[in-house]
């Protein structure tokens, strides 16, 4: 048996919809090995999220709803899945490349001696599985081949599709049979609460930089998003001045995106942005700098004041939607 | 209190990668190296856990002789010694995992503070999987970090929102952006530097095997995106997002 085993993850009860594209990675390695996808939930009041991960083509859910999962720790979550891997006979186990996957698969990897590729965009068969993925913040892309029995990978979820939507397979609940740990506690969880789409799954972002000079100037950025129903989003430089949360980053230390439109708003492009955001559809820059680095990798630019130009393309795209 | 860091020497971030026409690497001449960014930040917090606590850090760098350099930065900044341990074998963060594991079960630290991903091979792995081979608790992309009654309070930069987690030391601690502002060494710092321990060992002296788990076929540039366009208002503007690129 070479299964693959899939970490699903959760908020709020709700499925997180970047499980979904790391499902479609899983079939796409299964078919290379000849296995079969489990997707795993770990926490406590997870039925809706179980329900839900169920109708996207996996083998089998296992869920485990315990008091002890109800605070993600990657020392409580590690034990639950090498233990879930070993039973489902899976010999890759993958997460979303999300702050979550990241902190936990490698602490996962080292107990399961499994070798683990960071970010992968492409699983492919050749002499065996074969992994490509991006490093040097998006200007190299490596094929790599894992050498250990058991693998871990972390999926960006920008480059696949979510699976289609069919018949529930089985559920079963899953006896982690794992202590709550004497050494790490979660204390809290600050969201930034949002009614706009997030942005790893928005089809439209609308990001700012520091040229925008002050927290309150993103205004501009939060109605022009909020025209076109997208999310917002920032340089490093504008959460390094406070002007947005650090949740709203994008780059290669932030976030992915890879919407159909993205807007760079005032963002000059260092290639530690370009790295999150190179992989969208269409690109538009707003700039008054023309030498500015963003303009080489945009579709359209517009060499202009932003104060100027963003609250006429919102007023403008109000009449035209 | 004993805290111990690492640094890698990597390419300048703002330079130009350029891959060698038979993909097998990438052009290292004419390259200048650096400090990983990130593990400035650990440089930089671990001193502070000095300043603040007492004790001693110990700076570790696994990567070629030319790391003295970068481990002579950290000592410049505050560092107390430096360990190398010396190898140009191409390393996964398995590798460097494991060998820093042994290196920590050597110097027993209290706490270990390291950059959360190295800007070069950006995998965000090597502080998770040390702390997975030691068996200690962790907290990834610490934005603030608080130490006090064998305790860390750590604010941890996550999808969402942001995150406290306490961890009983001894414990692996990573750094993300906004945990502090690292601080230039002074000349001062530079002349003392120079006369402070850095041991060197090899990845044979500490018994590991850095044979890697992931082996590297190919190396590739990515695709280019076409040139674009400039366009002259706001309502060409939306013309092309409307007719051409049917995105709106």
């Amino acid at each position: 048996m070479a299964n693959v085993l899939v970490v699903a993850e959760h908020l709020d009860g709700k499925l997180r919809k970047v499980t979904l594209p790391t499902i479609t990675f899983a079939q796409q390695a299964a078919a290379v090995t000849g296995g079969q996808v489990y997707v795993l939930v770990l926490g406590s009041g997870v039925d809706a999220a179980v329900e839900e991960v169920s109708r996207y083509g996996a083998a089998k859910v296992l869920y485990a709803n315990s008091p002890v999962f109800s605070d993600y720790l990657a020392e409580t979550y590690t034990p639950a899945i090498v233990k879930a891997a070993r039973e489902t006979g899976s010999t890759l186990v993958c997460t979303p490349s999300s702050t979550t996957g990241k902190d936990l698969l490698p602490r996962v990897a080292a107990k399961l001696d499994a070798g683990m590729v960071s970010d992968a965009i492409e699983v492919f068969e050749s002499d065996g599985l074969k992994f490509r993925r991006p490093l040097w913040a998006g200007n190299v892309v490596t094929t790599v081949h894992v050498t250990t029995p058991n693998k871990a990978v972390t999926v960006r979820t920008t480059d696949f599709d979510a699976p289609a939507e069919g018949a529930a397979c089985p559920v079963e609940s899953f006896d982690a049979g794992v202590a709550p740990t004497d050494t790490a506690q979660f204390v809290s969880f600050e969201q930034v609460k949002s009614e706009r789409p997030e942005l790893t799954d928005a089809n439209v972002v609308v990001a700012g930089g520091r040229g925008l000079k002050s927290g309150e100037n993103f205004q501009m950025i939060m109605d022009l998003a909020d025209v076109l129903g997208g999310a917002v989003g920032a340089s490093r430089a504008a959460v390094d001045s406070g002007y947005a949360p650090n949740d709203w980053q994008i780059g290669q230390t932030g976030k992915v995106v890879a919407p159909n439109l993205y807007f760079a708003v005032a963002i000059s492009g260092a290639i530690q942005h370009l790295a999150g955001m190179k992989g969208s559809q269409t690109i538009v820059a707003i700039n008054t700098n023309p030498e500015a680095p963003i303009f080489q990798v945009a579709d359209y630019g517009l060499v202009a004041d932003a104060f100027q130009v963003v609250p006429e393309l919102t007023q403008k795209l109000k009449q035209v939607l | 209190m004993k805290i111990l860091t690492t640094v890698k020497r990597v390419t300048d971030p703002d330079m130009k990668v350029k891959i060698k026409p038979d993909q097998s690497g990438i052009i290292t001449d004419g390259v200048e190296y650096r400090m990983n960014s990130f593990d400035e930040y650990g440089v930089e917090e671990a001193i502070r856990l000095k300043e603040l606590h007492g004790g001693e850090v110990i700076v570790v760098s696994v990567g070629p002789a030319e790391a003295t350099k970068e481990i002579r930065t950290a000592l410049a900044m505050g560092a107390d010694r430096g360990i190398l341990v010396e190898t140009n074998a191409e390393l996964d963060s398995d590798a460097v995992a494991r060998v820093l594991a042994e290196v920590v079960r050597r110097e027993t630290p209290d706490i270990i503070v390291i950059g959360k991903q190295a800007v070069d091979s950006d995998r965000n792995q090597t502080g998770q999987l040390l702390a997975s081979y030691l068996d200690l608790p962790q907290a990834t992309f610490a934005y603030s970090l608080e130490v006090a009654d064998g305790w860390a309070v750590v604010g941890r930069e996550v999808d969402g929102g942001t995150s406290t987690k306490r961890v009983k030391l001894p414990a692996i601690i990573t750094a993300d952006l906004r945990l502090n502002e690292p601080r230039y060494a002074s000349l001062p710092g530079i002349m003392k530097a120079k006369r402070k321990p850095l041991d060197t060992l090899t990845p044979a002296d500490l018994g590991v095997d850095i044979a890697p788990k992931v082996r590297v076929l190919r190396y590739e540039a990515p695709e280019e995106r076409a040139a674009g366009e400039i366009v002259g208002s706001v309502d060409e503007l939306i013309d092309r997002l409307r007719n051409k690129a049917k995105v709106i």
